[in-house]
């Protein structure tokens, strides 16, 4: 049996993702371009909602991903401290920026959705507002990435801020939710029993199977990009210890 | 520990150090609110609580960066670092000096601009409680986010997109304290959240503080 630390060696690792790349990719534009074209066209218009309940298709796996990534960042980080495997601090710096992009789409639809719903575009609401402090985690770890020259620096002091940094985003995520009242509507597509068919308060079937099947989507992509990213890291990587050998002879 | 506390102390209160640059920030944030918003009194004394918690904690990132940097610079931080003294203790020492220098005297300060602010009668005391737990933690943080952007040169602005995200918990109790304090209303839960972030901070922070310095020491 295969252990999944192989990986950690750079050379097998870009072997597999090569040759699992193309069909993930493929995988992930077929689901996505299914449950997007399936719930933007072929949903009916909810009765109350009209036609803007269909932004869900984009702002709920958004979201979703935007919170799994920094998840992913932070079990990449504990590898890296615990193990030193390069690959495992190069797959969280690559996670970061696709994260950040999908709290970014969470933000904006949930603003496009916010606005005929709500009557407004934004409203200081804790589930929004944690959102938005998320987004400034994100930008942090990034510049400090970008802000160390020596690698192993740059992973040991970015990994150690992932995890000081989970730990106050959920403190922050209790405090906002202390200090305003919410708008946004709790959690019911992954209600317990939403399956079951538990007709309560939550997404109807006719909007959950192709909802589903975007959250897919939205994985697969994710893992797609998370792949391409950390090839590109270790090739640039490659490439720097070339150059710098090119130079020393 | 004593010996290093009294060293920073007197390096921060002397010349140099920039001892009263974070009070006169305070005070001139504080003049230039009425401008900004005007000079309504119910309006300031409705946000005075709010300000002065907003401008403690801008004085106090303002002065965050000299935690460390002054002494990575001239290498005393090596010398400390191979002396018989765990990374630990060395960090909250300065983080407890740069409280006294910095959070101390700002605390000390609110009420008196409170007058400024025309904040309502029950808040002075509220302000100055919420404040004098809250600043501690603001200090914590900040040694922790100075110990991370120690070895970037011109890490000013780094640190401050680093800090003022782990800053959120502690300000959103700590005004909520001085809000409600100011208001007439009951405080004990905000003012009991704000203790344990305070003191968590305190007993855990320095552990993650310590080990980003070792790494930047390497």
């Amino acid at each position: 049996m295969a252990s999944i630390w192989e990986y950690a060696n750079p050379v097998k690792f870009i072997r597999t993702t090569d040759r699992v790349l193309p069909w993930l990719s493929a995988a992930a534009v077929v689901t996505l371009v299914v449950g997007l074209v399936w719930g933007f066209f072929f949903t009916p218009d909810d009765y109350r909602q009209g036609s803007t309940v269909k932004i869900i298709y984009l702002h709920v796996p958004a979201a979703l991903m935007a919170i799994n990534a920094w998840l992913m960042m932070l079990v990449a980080s504990l590898i890296w401290i615990v193990r030193r495997h390069h690959v495992s601090a190069l797959a969280a710096r690559a996670a970061a920026p696709v994260g950040a992009v999908m709290t970014v789409i969470a933000l904006v639809t949930g603003a496009l959705w916010g606005q005929p719903m709500w009557g407004t575009w934004w409203e200081w609401d804790p589930r929004l507002t944690s959102f938005l402090i998320l987004f400034l985690f994100y930008l942090g770890y990034m510049a400090l990435w970008a802000a160390i020259e020596d690698d192993d620096t740059a992973a040991d002091l970015t990994s150690i801020l992932c995890l000081v940094g989970s730990v106050f985003a959920i403190i922050s995520r209790y405090a906002v939710n202390f200090w305003n009242q919410g708008l946004h509507q709790g959690a019911s597509v992954m209600r317990a029993g939403a399956l079951a068919g538990d007709t309560e308060e939550r997404v109807s079937n006719v909007f959950a199977v192709p909802l589903f099947v975007s959250i897919a989507g939205f994985v697969l992509l994710f893992i797609a990009l998370v792949f391409l990213r950390t090839q590109t890291e270790i090739r640039a990587r490659r490439t720097r210890a070339l150059l710098a050998r090119e130079r020393m002879s | 520990m004593i010996a290093l506390l009294l060293r920073d102390l007197r390096l921060g209160v002397r010349a140099g150090g920039g001892f009263g640059l974070g009070l006169a920030f305070f005070l001139i944030v504080t003049v230039l609110v009425p401008f900004s918003v005007g000079p309504e009194s119910g309006l300031l004394g409705q946000i005075a609580p709010g300000i002065l918690w907003l401008g403690a904690l801008l004085a106090c990132l303002l002065s965050l960066d000299r935690i460390l940097a002054l002494d990575w610079e001239d290498g005393s931080l090596d010398l400390l670092a191979t002396a018989p003294l765990p990374m630990e203790g060395i960090v909250s020492i300065k983080a407890l000096a740069h409280w006294i220098t910095t959070g101390l005297p700002l605390v000390l300060v609110a009420p008196a601009l409170g007058v400024l602010l025309n904040l309502p009668g029950p808040g002075y005391l509220w302000v100055t409680v919420s404040l004098l737990l809250g600043t501690p933690a603001l200090s914590v943080i900040g040694t922790f986010g100075a110990a991370l952007t120690v070895g970037i040169k011109r890490g000013g602005l780094l640190l401050s997109l680093l800090v003022l995200p782990l800053y959120v918990p502690t300000l959103i109790f700590g005004a909520e304290v001085a809000r409600r304090g100011a208001a007439g209303l009951d405080v004990a839960t905000p003012l009991t959240m704000l203790a344990g972030i305070t003191f968590g901070v305190i007993a855990l922070l320095p552990f993650a503080s310590a080990a980003v310095l070792r790494i930047n020491l390497r």
